[in-house]
């Protein structure tokens, strides 16, 4: 049963890590700081686990560790998400700016 | 499988093909904003798939941790300064790598529990077990590795390497435990939590002893890597909850993360191994090949001189400008030469300051144009065609060392060839070594002027001298 299972996740995650390199590849270095702060944000995803750990009121020890761990999460999606376009608005041309 | 779980399954993918879409456009400047607000899109409606699929009993802990963690977030991201950005980025990695710990645990804490109960006859199965333990570790070591990355960037603690005798030893025997606790806990999870403790523990442990030997010089390497371990974390915890979501987002993050540590190890000329393993600057191998000779000061009304008289400038900034926030000064500076009439350029070292991109980041706060940073194979052809170059607190990047004497540590490094332009004036507090702990033969060449002060001071004093 187990291996059954396994098989369409690893297919799922070779592939996405083949797509994964070949976007990033092509993002230049003064965009490194917010890449690295988008990905962050991004890689708060696991909210998505920590929600249903925290609120499915199976047992008090699972909901308290989901609890903090939805907590950890959202920190990283809003702060993330937050200061990479903070960063991102400060990035601009001259000749925008003259527009 | 019903309607409900269909819908949460297409808004996953729905948000899965934004994150994509939002890193293409990361390729761009003028894109990148709303490639960023593309994936937070995608984040939302992954989170109101989850909250639609999976029912929800109690609302209440939810409700809390998503306050906490949107305030604090938004704090966070509010109050940071731009040349504090290492920092905060490792801080959110260590986060990143904490909450997949934490589902992991409590994903396996629900398991027991059930099988606790006299009415269930299935246990936990290997490939649950085998998944919940890498997530653990993976997500542990992210955390305690990124918090002593965080207070090394913060120099709460000291930024250079700490090496103890033994430490390989130590290392090895944590890699045994987690080797050996790791088949125990997978062929018997139910009997073995203790072990599974054990594990959290050691795994948070090898984050610090990981760390703490790599010096503050290497962190854009450091850095990267935990960006790397934070999706990785992620993507385990997805295999543990069977989550396509978190599997195909975990993986974009980790690999994202390996590539950037790909590019900073060549920027460096470096293996991982060599960084990870070395405590580089620990051991003082070279002292430079001894001529030595004399040094140049210059004060700052002859520096004004000679960048008035340029006709072309290339700055090259460095950690040193992060730490006096010169930032302004600085292009407060490119502004008047550029006035007086001189190509003003800015050639940026990917390893240069903390973490990659950092001094880009920097720049573009300080309202520096982008296209006016360049890339430092973009300058270094020119660089023979260039009248000053401007050293501001950089000094592994710009060491000649590393082209000219073989016994230097740095030797094979790739750096901007500052000491090819026709004058060098270099920015420096004082004549000390750079992290490294290498002596730069750039400060001693006939065509280098040495510019003592805080660079920040010292850019205020030419933008005075330029304004007279």
């Amino acid at each position: 049963m187990t291996l059954d299972l396994l098989v369409p996740l690893l297919f799922i995650f070779i592939l996405a890590i083949f797509l994964g390199v070949e976007v990033i590849s092509k993002v230049p270095s003064i965009l490194h700081t917010p890449l690295m702060s988008g990905s962050n944000a991004i890689s708060g995803i696991t909210v998505v686990g920590a929600l249903v750990a925290a609120g499915d009121g199976h047992n008090m020890l699972s909901t308290i560790l989901g609890t903090a761990a939805v907590a950890f999460a959202m920190i990283n999606v809003v702060g993330g998400y937050l200061v990479t376009n903070r960063m991102l608005e400060m990035f601009k041309k001259k000749e925008d700016e003259k527009k | 499988m019903n309607l409900t779980s269909f819908t949460a399954e297409m808004l996953y993918l729905i948000a899965g093909l934004l994150f994509v879409i939002g890193l293409k456009r990361m390729s761009k400047p003028k894109t990148a904003r709303r490639g960023n607000l593309l994936s937070a899109f995608g984040m939302l409606l992954a989170i109101v798939g989850t909250l639609i699929h999976y029912q929800v009993i109690d609302w209440t802990y939810i409700v809390i941790g998503m306050l906490i963690g949107t305030f604090a977030g938004a704090i966070l991201a509010r109050v940071v300064k731009m040349t504090e950005m290492p920092q905060m980025v490792a801080l959110l990695n260590g986060y990143g790598g904490l909450a997949s710990l934490l589902v992991g645990w409590a994903e396996f804490h629900k398991q027991y529990e059930n099988v606790l109960n006299p009415n269930v006859t299935h246990s936990i199965d290997t490939y649950t077990a085998l998944t919940t333990f890498l997530t653990v570790v993976v997500g542990g070591l992210t955390f305690s590795g990124s918090v002593i990355a965080w207070a090394k960037l913060k120099e709460v603690m000291t930024g250079k390497p700490i090496l103890f005798k033994g430490q390989q030893i130590v290392n090895a025997a944590i890699l045994l435990f987690i080797l050996a606790g790791g088949v125990l806990f997978t062929i018997d999870p139910i009997n073995n939590y203790p072990i599974f403790i054990g594990l959290i523990a050691v795994g948070l442990l090898l984050g610090v002893t990981s760390v703490i030997p790599i010096g503050g010089a290497d962190m854009p390497v450091v850095i990267s890597l935990l960006n790397s371990y934070s999706g990785i974390a992620g993507c385990l915890a997805g295999f543990v909850i069977q989550n396509n979501a978190l599997i195909v987002t975990g993986s974009l993050v980790g690999a994202s993360g390996i590539i950037l540590t790909n590019i900073m190890c060549k920027a460096m000329n470096r293996s991982l191994a060599n960084v990870l393993f070395s405590g580089f600057g620990s051991v003082q191998t070279s002292k430079g090949s001894g001529e030595k000779g004399e040094v140049n000061p210059v004060n700052v009304e002859d520096a004004a001189a000679i960048l008035e008289a340029a006709g072309s400038v290339c700055i090259v900034p460095g950690y040193g400008l992060a730490v006096a926030q010169a930032q302004h000064a600085c292009r407060e500076l490119a502004e008047l030469l550029e006035k007086n009439g001189t190509e003003v350029r800015f050639a940026i070292h990917p390893v240069a300051g903390r973490m990659p991109g950092h001094m880009n980041v920097l720049l573009a706060e300080a309202n520096v144009s982008y296209d006016h940073l360049y890339e430092m194979d973009a300058v270094n052809p020119i660089i023979e065609t260039i009248d000053v170059c401007l050293v501001i607190g950089a000094n592994d990047v710009v060491n000649p060392a590393a082209r000219e004497d073989k016994t230097s540590p740095i030797f094979g490094m790739p750096i901007i060839n500052v000491d090819y332009a026709k004058t060098v004036i270099v920015m420096k507090r004082s004549m000390a070594t750079g992290f490294a702990g290498i002596e730069n033969p750039l400060f001693y060449k006939e065509n280098t002027r040495m510019l003592f002060g805080d660079a920040k001071n010292v850019l205020q004093g030419l933008v005075a001298e330029f304004k007279k």
